[in-house]
């Protein structure tokens, strides 16, 4: 008669950088159950829409969450001008779709690298780290940020990036996709990150869907999901392919980001080709009366955004439905039956971030 | 004996942060920025720690938390607020569920202000860390020496 036992596990634990509690039940050494409790990053954010104005709501939305930062920012400036029937240039698109792939790329490596600490490959944690670095570089020329770097307004972008810059960028990331070569073909190939990774954690195409998975962890599943073919910014004029892989397990989450780390240096490419020569942002007058929803698709997968304003200068209601919350319940459904000692790994293979899933 | 300094050890949690603070405490710790060549090694078991770098604010739920990573830690200990949320609350400091900043449940040796905090200020911040908490080290063993004689 196997023992029953529950486990706490967290707020505050090594291999996480944020807190999050779950209580496991377990069967000697198999998990057959996990139950989470959130709650330690929630700031109440989306009530700030009552003391903050719609335009320094803007700076609010960017501190979400660090990580994608620029892309919630850019979630909610789209679903306000959606509401005040503002078409902003083309140029401002385009330079949207090259920061949002940057900040792709950026949070790829983050997560490849956090991946391989928690099997312990210290050494590939800090290549990745590395090479993320200079995705951080490219920003702090373009806009002076690093993480936090606030570019988007209600009408356009704040910065523009001359022909010069974009193409010396250009010439990075082409420098860039050959150590990424490097780096993570040890990802694939080695032996001992495959006995870690391959046939763990499975969520069959089945459970993705009934349980709404998103992002990467969807396409993982062989889902063809990605709220860039609906033509938002840019994504229009691109050219590419959504990544999937049928395998549904743990290695198969780790090659469908790697896969599209090359993507991403490829959507800029395409984007600094054909980046039209406009003006970066139109002025807005007035304020937003109606309601509007956007969604776009973020490193983790799909992120809804819903503003209702009423004609004041404070919008109502502000909404973000983050893809980590959608993500959590096909966690649960990974967790069950896995061994105890994967569970940190799991946890990482959804990407989670909780200070946007709490807000 | 009087030559040896302390290699401090050092334990990061995430209060409330929104991530941004958080991972330019990480990206310290890789090889571009490096704090460990100032003989810090970051740790995850606050009963290893000296130094506590807290990123974010404080709200009703991690309150708790806080307060018992630093009982947990043994003295002496030097406490780091990272970011303009740890110092006073920042930009979240109107939500209904931040209380303020770090400062409002443990006592702050040194903060580190910026949204988000630059990897530069938060190294020159560890660097006064663990000045301080040599300081602090030598005056416990004073005062230890001085009970003894
Ligand atoms: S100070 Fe800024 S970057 Fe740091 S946690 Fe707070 S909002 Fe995020």
């Amino acid at each position: 008669m196997p023992k029953r036992s529950i486990v706490p596990f967290g707020p505050q634990h090594p291999v996480l950088p944020e807190p999050i509690h779950l209580d496991l039940v377990l069967e000697d050494e198999l998990v057959i159950e996990a139950i989470p409790s959130i709650g330690y990053v929630h700031r109440g954010l989306e009530s700030l829409v009552a003391k903050k104005d719609f335009n320094e709501m803007v700076y609010v939305t960017e501190r979400i969450c660090g990580i994608c930062s620029f892309m919630h920012g850019m979630g909610y400036c789209s679903a306000v001008e959606q509401i005040m029937n503002v078409q902003i240039p083309r140029r401002a698109e385009f330079l949207r779709t090259i920061w949002a792939e940057m900040s792709r790329i950026h949070s790829h490596l983050l997560w490849l690298g956090l991946l391989a600490d928690a099997f312990g490959f210290e050494a590939l944690f800090m290549q990745s780290w590395r090479l993320r670095e200079k995705i951080l570089d490219m920003f702090e020329i373009a806009t002076g940020g690093r993480v936090i770097f606030s570019v988007n307004k209600i009408g356009g972008v704040l910065k523009d990036m001359p022909a010069e810059m974009l193409s010396n960028f250009v010439a990075v990331l082409d420098g860039m996709e050959k150590e990424l070569r490097e780096t993570t073909q040890t990802f694939l190939d080695d032996y001992t990150v495959k006995s870690r990774l391959v046939g763990v954690g499975i969520l069959t195409e089945e459970d993705a869907i009934r349980r709404g998975a998103v992002g990467p962890m969807m396409r993982a599943s062989g889902i063809e999901v990605d709220m860039r073919k609906t033509g938002y910014a840019a994504y229009d004029e691109i050219d590419f392919q959504v990544i999937t892989s049928k395998e549904c397990d743990s290695f198969a989450r780790c090659k469908v980001r790697i896969a599209e780390l090359f993507q991403s240096i490829e959507i800029i490419r395409q984007a600094v080709s054909k980046i039209p020569d406009t003006e970066i942002s139109v002025p807005v007058k007035g304020f937003p009366n109606g309601e509007a929803y956007v969604r776009l698709e973020q490193p983790r997968g799909e992120a809804f955004y819903y503003v209702r304003a009423n004609g004041s200068k404070f919008v109502d209601r502000m909404r973000v439905r983050t893809p980590t919350f959608a993500n959590i319940p096909a966690l649960m459904q990974v967790l069950q039956g896995c061994q105890f000692g994967d569970v940190p790994l799991l946890i990482l293979t959804i990407d989670p971030c909780i200070s946007c899933t709490e807000r | 004996m009087k030559n040896i300094h302390k290699s401090p050890w050092l334990l990061h949690y995430d209060g409330s942060s929104c991530n941004g603070c958080d991972i330019e405490v990480l990206a310290c710790t890789t090889p571009v920025y490096d704090v460990e060549r100032f003989g810090v090694v970051n740790t995850g078991n606050p009963m290893h720690a000296d130094i506590f770098l807290i990123t974010g604010g404080i709200n009703s739920q991690n309150e708790d938390v806080v307060k018992q990573i630093y009982e947990q830690m043994p003295g002496p200990k030097v406490v780091v607020a990272v970011g303009t949320c740890a110092c006073t609350g920042g930009i979240f400091k109107e939500c209904y569920n931040i209380k303020g900043g770090v400062d409002t449940v443990i006592p702050v040796d040194i903060y580190v202000p910026g949204c988000a905090a630059r990897p530069e200020s938060i190294i020159d911040g560890v660097v006064k860390a663990v000045a301080l908490f040599q300081e602090k080290h030598d005056k416990k063993k004073r005062k230890e020496r001085a009970a003894k004689s």
